[in-house]
């Protein structure tokens, strides 16, 4: 199960609809072994593309090497999909690398179809484990804090 | 000659849970082959046949002294002693 607050929550759905057509991707990081996803970080779709995501390389070594100096890990990776449901790709299970964490998707399609901007369209948010190609989702619980 | 290589958590089946190992060469495909020699496996996991020859694979960065080693050369890219290399696995994936 993955335990996220509001407003990390509500923050990475804003984010998916601010960089929708294009996939919006991050990390929410957490201390090492906690399972709290404490530390939400917005990431650069270097692919900058509506059917693919990227972490720039260079971004990508300072984020690790700035959570290795703090102890923390990445607890949940999430992307958005924009035109298709919130389910891992082949290439997301293809390509998902941190055994230990919690893969989320958000789909913006729903949303994009009803006009987009402030409508209350749904953006479906789920969220998975992702271990040697095998795939299983778990429920997602919002708090109002981590406490 | 010594060189650290700091391992992502998905590729340390290979080094027996160690988050760091050392190894040595003149230049990235030389590590590479020493990292194999010592952890068998790892070679396959980094590097891919590619019109005959080794080529990095696409989806995993190496990074020598902070550096992305395909501006540096890809696999012919020069190492000495104290250098510190750090490999990491791309974040990608998408839609189809």
């Amino acid at each position: 199960m993955l335990t996220i607050d509001q407003a990390t929550y509500d923050a990475i759905v804003a984010h998916a609809k601010r960089d929708h057509p294009d996939e919006a991707c991050g990390i929410v990081a957490g201390p090492e072994g906690s399972d709290r996803p404490e530390r939400h970080v917005e990431m650069v779709n270097a692919a900058g593309s509506p059917t693919f995501y990227e972490f720039d390389s260079t971004e990508l070594l300072a984020l690790y090497k700035q959570m290795w100096d703090r102890d923390e890990e990445p607890v949940v990776i999430y992307h958005s999909h924009t035109a298709t449901e919130a389910y891992p790709s082949r290439t997301d299970i293809g390509l998902a690398s941190e055994p230990g964490a919690h893969y989320v998707l958000v789909s913006t399609r729903e949303w994009a179809e009803a006009g987009g901007g402030n409508n209350d369209a749904p953006v479906p948010f789920r969220s998975y484990r992702i271990v040697d190609g095998e795939v299983t989702e778990e429920e997602v619980t919002v708090v109002p804090s981590l406490g | 000659m010594s060189i650290e290589v700091r391992i992502p958590t998905i590729l340390r089946t290979y080094t027996g849970g160690e988050k760091a190992v050392t190894g040595d060469g003149g230049s990235l495909a030389a590590l590479i082959e020493d990292l194999e020699a010592k952890h068998p496996g790892l070679k396959d996991r980094l590097v891919e046949e590619k019109n005959g020859a080794d080529d990095l694979r696409r989806f995993v960065n190496i990074y020598i002294n902070d550096e992305d080693v395909r501006f540096m050369g890809g696999l012919e890219a020069p190492l000495s002693d104290g250098d510190q290399v750090v490999v990491l696995p791309a974040v990608a994936g998408g839609a189809v």
